[in-house]
C-alpha cells in the first residue's frame, strides 16, 4: 500500500528518506523480537528491501531489568538493495534504562531516540547501573532527537476497560511502541492486525487489547507534538515476482523438503535441539504431509547415526547443529565417509570453544568442517552467502552427497539462520530435482559389488530391501569393489586416496567462481559464508569510487571452484575477511601458495561496511 | 492376496565371509540359532537388516546374508532407529554387547527401547571386553580381577535386564548361548513382537571370561541355577523339579522346597504380560547364587510403536493437509507482489 501524499491535518511533514536502520531494544521479556518481524513484515510487503538482525541474550529470561537480559532487534529497510542491517542506527526504540545503555553508543548523530519514559525509575536505573537518570543528561543527549513517550501509561490508557491486570496491560507495550514506529515510517499496519487476530484468536480479549496499543501508539505519533516529521522510505526496484520474508532456517528447511519433494521421497530429518540450528527442526517437523520424518534423537550422536541409518537405507537424510553438537558428531560422520553415503550435515555455526556464545554469530568451525574428524576423512563443504540462499544450497548439498555418496557439510552461521530477507519466491521452472539412480540388479559376475565404482569414483547406492543386492557396510577399512574388510596397507592407502579424488571429483560439477567488481587489479576480497553482504556493498562502494578492487564470494569451500587459483593470481593482494581468527585464509594459503592476508574479528557480530571499506583501502 | 516366497534355509543366510570368532567361542551358537530362525519368518530376506557396533559380537552382520551395517561403538541402536525411521517395513535386529550396549552406547540403548523402535535387540553378556583383550564391563562382577582391574573391580555391576525393564521395555528375555532350543524359541518370539525386544543371552568368552556362565549352561549344574520362565506357570526348577520361588510377606523372593507343606499353589506363578513391570523387574534382581536366575519371557507387553506412530502422523498429515505442495509453502505468510 502506497503512503499517501496528502499531508496529515496537524501539519505534520513528510519527508522521503532512501534508507532507514531502526532498533528495537529492551528487556529479553518486553517482546522486541516480535516489534522487530512485526516491523520487517510490514517493511517487506510494502514493497522495501529489508535485512534484519535479531541479537538476543542465551538466557531465555535473565533477569528482568538487567543489561544482560537486553534483547534487541535491527532491521534496515530500503528503497535501494539492502546487503546487511546496517552499521548505524537511524532510530533507537529503548525500552528501559539498561537497553538504552547498551544500544546507545549505535545510535547515529542526528538519529532519533525513543524511550520509554516510564521505565526510568529508581529500580531499573539501578539495574542498568546508572547513577543518575541518563534522560536527565543534557551531554549525552545533545546529538540526538530525543522522544521521551510515557509508554506504559498511555498502553495502560489504550487497553482500559478491557478488564486486564496491570501485567497483562504492560505486556502490551511493545505494541504501543510499533503503532509509534508504523506512524513515524507510514506503515500500512494490515499484516500486523491480521497476525494479532490470528495468533491471539483463542484470546479474544488479548488480541483486542493488542490492536488497541497498536492503535494507540499510531494515535500517539498523530496527536503529540513531540514528532513533527515522519518519513517515507519508498519500495525498492527488486526483480518483478511474488516475495516472502525469509530466515535462514526457513530456508534451509524448504530447500531440503524441495530436494525430497521434488525426488518424490520422504526426507528424513534427524536432530537433537541447539541453539541457533533447532528452527530446522521446528519448521520441518510441521511439514510431514511433504513425506518429511522428523526424528528428535537423544543427543547429538544419536542424530548423526540415525541419520547414516537413513541413508544406508536408501533415502535423503540430513541432520543439523551447531558447533559443540558437531563435534560430537565427528564420529558417526566419519563413518557416513567410510561407508560412502549420502546425507547433509548442517552446522550453523555459532561463537565457540565449547558454549561460547550461543546466541552469537560466528564462521569459526571452517577447519572443524574439513578436518574435524580422525584419518583421512575429507568430505565436500558448501555455505550459503544470505538466508534466501539457504534455499538453494540445501538442494545443491544434497545433489553434491548423492551424486557422489559422501557426506556433505552445509555450513550456516547465527546470522543466516536467524536473519530475515526478502525472498523472490522461486517458480517450480527454477527448479531441479536431483537424479537418483538405484541399482536393481548385481554389477558384477560375482554379485553385487557394493564398492564397484564409476568414472567418477562413486560407489553404487543399493535401496535396502532390493532383492539380490544385500550387502554389507561398516566403519573398517574395505576392500575397493567388493566391500569386504581389508587391512591390507596397500589397499588402505589406495581407499585414502580413493576417497580423497571422489571429493576432488566435485569441482568437475559445480560452476566457476565468479568476481563482482574488477577482474583483475588491486585487491581481491574472498569471503565466505553470512559476510557476503557487508563485503559486497564494502566493494561496491568502493568500486563506484572507481578503486581497483574485485569480491569472489565461495559458497563452495571443498572443493574450491576450479578457476579459484588462476583468478588470485590476477590480483596484487588477496584479502579475506571473516569472523573468525583466520581459517578459509590459511586453507588459500596452503592450497595456492599465495599470501593472503586476513582480516578477522569474533565479536559475535557481523562486520560493519565501514570497517571493511578501511580495510579494504589500506591495501590499495 | 498372497505372495509366493521361496522357501528358505539357514544356508541362505549364511554369508562368504570366513567367521574370524575364536574356537569355541559362544557367538558360534548364537548366529547358528539366529540363521535357522529367520528363513522361517516369512519375510523376504532382502527385508532384513542387522546392525550392529563394535566388539566380537558386533562382526555378526558379516556373517548373515541380509542386509548389514558393522557400525560404530555403542551406536548401533541410533543407527538401526534412523532405518526404522524412513523404513518401518523391514525387520531390523541390533547386535550389542555388555560393553557396546551398556556402557558406550548406553544412552542410545535406553532410548531406542523407550520409544518402542521397532527393533530386535541381541545383548550377548559375557561380563568381559573381548576385543580389547579383557577388560572388565559393565556387567563384570565386583572383585572381578581383569587386565585393568588387577586388585579387583570395584564398579558395582548392572543387570541388562534392569536397565530395558527401567527403561519402560515391551519385550525382555533372557537365555543361554549354548541352550540352543530355548535359545531358538526366545529369538522367534522376539522376532514376532511389535516393538522393541530386548534379549539378553548369556555368552561364554571362552579367551578372557572362560566359564563365568557355567552355573547356568552345564549340564547337571545348571537345573539347580536357573529356573524357565512359562508364561501362567509357577517356578519350579532344580534337577528334581522339587523348588520354587515364593513371593514372602515382605515381598520379596525366596526359595522353597515344594513338599513339606509348600505346594505349587503356594508358588509365584509367572505373568510375563503384566501390567506393571514390578514382577518382570523382581524377577530381574534375582541373582546367582543367592537365587536360581530366571531364563524365558520376563515381559511381553503391547504399546504403541515409535516407527509406525511415525508413520501414521505422515499419513494423517497428507489425508488431513494433502500431499505436500511447494508453491503453496513458499507462499505461506505474508507475501507481495513486485510488477
Amino acid at each position: 500500500m502506497a503512503a499517501t501524499d496528502v499531508a496529515p491535518a496537524n501539519e505534520k511533514r513528510t519527508e522521503e528518506r532512501d534508507t532507514i536502520v531502526i532498533r528495537f531494544c529492551g528487556d529479553s521479556g518486553d517482546g522486541m523480537q516480535l516489534a522487530g518481524s512485526q516491523m520487517t513484515n510490514v517493511s517487506a510487503v510494502f514493497g522495501n528491501d529489508v535485512s534484519t538482525l535479531p541479537d538476543f541474550p542465551a538466557e531465555i529470561r535473565a533477569p528482568a531489568g538487567s543489561l544482560a537480559g537486553v534483547s534487541g532487534f535491527q532491521l534496515h529497510f530500503s528503497s535501494n538493495d539492502v546487503f546487511t542491517p546496517g552499521d548505524e542506527v537511524d532510530t533507537l526504540v529503548a525500552m528501559n534504562p539498561a537497553a538504552l545503555k547498551t544500544n546507545i553508543a549505535d545510535l547515529k548523530r542526528g538519529g532519533t531516540l525513543i524511550v520509554n519514559q516510564d521505565s526510568f525509575a529508581s529500580g531499573d536505573l539501578k539495574k542498568a547501573s546508572y547513577e543518575s537518570n541518563p534522560l536527565d543528561d543534557e551531554d549525552l543527549l545533545a546529538p540526538f532527537d530525543v522522544h521521551k513517550v510515557e509508554m506504559t501509561r498511555l498502553t495502560r490508557d489504550a487497553v482500559d476497560g478491557l478488564g486486564l491486570s496491570p501485567r497483562e496491560a504492560d505486556r502490551c507495550k511493545n505494541f504501543f511502541a510499533l503503532g509509534l514506529v508504523y506512524w513515524l515510517y507510514e506503515r500500512d499496519a494490515t499484516p500486523t492486525k491480521n497476525w494479532i487476530s490470528e495468533k491471539f484468536s483463542k484470546k479474544p480479549e488479548i488480541a483486542e487489547a493488542n490492536l488497541k496499543a497498536l492503535q494507540g501508539g499510531q494515535n500517539y505519533g498523530t496527536s503529540t507534538g513531540s514528532f513533527r516529521v515522519h518519513y517515507r522510505v519508498p519500495p525498492a526496484q527488486l526483480t518483478p515476482g511474488k516475495y516472502r520474508k525469509i530466515t535462514g532456517n526457513e530456508a534451509l528447511a524448504f530447500g531440503f523438503t524441495t530436494a525430497a519433494k521434488l525426488a518424490e521421497r520422504p526426507l528424513f530429518y534427524a536432530g537433537y535441539p541447539i541453539t541457533p540450528a533447532s528452527d530446522i527442526l521446528h519448521e520441518l517437523s510441521r511439514l510431514k504431509n511433504f513425506g518429511v520424518r522428523t526424528f528428535q534423537a537423544e543427543d547429538e550422536i544419536a542424530a548423526m547415526a540415525a541419520a547414516v541409518g537413513a541413508a544406508f537405507t536408501g533415502e535423503f537424510s540430513i541432520t543439523a547443529s551447531s558447533g559443540p553438537g558437531i563435534c560430537l558428531k565427528g564420529e558417526a560422520m566419519g563413518l557416513g565417509v567410510m561407508t560412502e553415503l549420502p546425507m547433509v550435515i548442517v552446522d550453523v555455526q555459532r561463537g565457540g570453544p565449547s558454549t561460547g556464545l550461543p546466541t552469537k554469530t560466528e564462521q569459526s568451525d571452517l577447519m572443524l568442517a574439513m578436518f574435524g574428524r580422525n584419518g583421512e576423512s575429507p568430505l565436500p563443504i558448501v555455505a550459503p552467502a544470505t538466508p534466501g540462499d539457504c534455499f538453494w544450497i540445501a538442494q545443491e548439498a544434497m545433489r553434491i552427497a548423492v551424486e557422489f555418496m559422501t557426506p556433505v557439510m552445509l555450513l550456516s552461521d547465527g546470522y543466516i539462520a536467524n536473519g530475515a530477507e526478502p525472498w523472490r519466491v522461486p517458480s517450480m521452472d527454477d527448479l531441479k530435482p536431483i537424479q537418483v539412480n538405484h541399482p536393481t540388479e548385481s554389477n558384477s559376475e560375482d554379485g553385487f559389488l557394493p564398492y564397484l565404482r564409476d568414472e567418477r569414483l562413486v560407489r553404487p547406492w543399493a535401496k535396502v530391501g532390493t532383492p539380490g543386492l544385500m550387502h554389507r557396510l561398516g566403519g573398517l577399512e574395505k576392500s575397493d569393489g567388493t566391500g569386504n574388510v581389508d587391512y591390507d596397507p596397500n589397499n588402505h592407502e589406495h581407499m585414502s586416496k580413493v576417497r580423497a579424488q571422489k571429493v576432488a571429483n566435485v569441482a568437475a560439477s559445480i560452476p566457476e567462481q565468479e568476481v563482482f567488481g574488477a577482474q583483475d587489479g588491486d585487491v581481491l576480497v574472498i569471503s565466505w559464508g553470512g559476510t557476503y553482504g557487508s563485503v559486497r556493498q564494502a566493494v561496491k562502494t568502493l568500486s563506484e569510487d572507481g578503486c581497483s578492487v574485485g569480491h569472489a564470494h565461495l559458497r563452495y569451500l571443498n572443493p574450491f571452484p576450479s578457476n579459484l587459483g588462476e583468478l588470485i593470481t590476477r590480483f596484487q593482494t588477496i584479502l579475506v575477511p571473516e569472523l573468525n581468527l583466520g581459517q578459509l585464509v590459511q586453507l588459500l594459503r596452503s592450497t595456492f601458495l599465495v599470501d593472503a592476508q586476513g582480516y578477522n574479528k569474533v565479536q559475535g557480530k557481523p562486520f560493519r561496511i565501514s570497517e571493511l571499506i578501511e580495510a579494504i583501502k589500506s591495501r590499495l | 492376496m498372497t505372495t509366493e516366497l521361496p522357501v528358505l534355509t539357514a544356508k541362505d543366510f549364511a554369508s562368504d565371509q570366513e567367521l574370524r570368532w575364536c574356537p569355541r567361542c559362544g557367538d558360534y551358537s548364537i548366529l547358528a540359532q539366529f540363521k535357522k530362525v529367520l528363513p522361517t519368518l516369512g519375510i523376504p530376506q532382502e527385508n532384513f537388516v542387522v546392525v550392529s557396533g563394535i566388539g566380537c559380537s558386533s562382526r555378526f552382520p558379516y556373517y548373515v546374508d541380509t542386509y548389514g551395517f558393522h557400525s560404530i561403538h555403542g551406536r548401533a541402536p541410533a543407527i538401526a532407529s534412523g532405518v526404522k525411521g524412513v523404513r518401518p517395513d523391514l525387520q531390523v535386529w541390533v547386535i550389542t554387547g555388555d560393553g557396546d550396549g551398556l556402557s558406550i552406547g548406553g544412552n542410545h540403548l535406553m532410548h531406542a527401547i523407550r520409544r518402542n523402535v521397532n527393533l530386535k535387540i541381541i545383548l550377548f553378556n559375557n561380563q568381559i571386553y573381548g576385543l580389547t583383550k579383557g577388560q572388565y564391563s559393565p556387567t563384570s562382577p565386583l572383585g572381578k580381577r581383569t587386565k585393568s582391574t588387577p586388585l579387583g573391580s570395584i564398579d558395582n555391576p548392572l543387570s541388562p535386564l534392569s536397565v530395558a525393564i527401567g527403561s519402560e521395555a515391551t519385550f525382555v528375555a533372557r537365555s543361554v548361548d549354548v541352550d540352543t532350543k530355548h535359545l531358538t524359541s526366545i529369538l522367534e518370539r522376539a522376532a514376532h513382537h511389535d516393538g522393541t525386544a530386548f534379549i539378553e543371552v548369556y555368552q561364554d568368552c571362552n579367551v578372557f571370561n572362560s566359564g563365568a556362565f557355567y552355573y547356568a549352561s552345564k549340564k547337571g549344574v545348571k537345573e539347580d541355577n536357573i529356573v524357565y520362565l512359562e508364561h501362567g506357570k509357577p517356578l519350579i526348577y532344580g534337577a528334581d523339579r522339587d523348588k520354587g520361588i515364593r513371593v514372602n510377606e515382605g515381598n520379596r523372593p525366596e526359595v522353597v522346597e515344594l513338599g513339606s507343606g509348600i505346594s505349587e499353589d503356594d508358588l509365584l506363578f509367572h505373568d510375563e504380560q503384566a501390567e506393571e513391570p514390578s514382577l518382570a523387574f523382581l524377577l530381574a534382581r534375582m541373582r546367582h547364587p543367592e537365587f536360581p536366575e530366571p531364563v524365558g519371557v520376563f515381559r511381553s507387553v503391547q504399546r504403541p510403536v515409535y516407527d509406525m506412530a511415525l508413520d501414521e502422523q505422515v499419513s494423517e498429515a497428507i489425508e488431513q493437509q494433502g500431499p505436500g505442495d511447494l508453491d503453496e509453502l513458499f507462499s505461506s505468510g505474508d507475501t507481495w507482489t513486485v510488477e
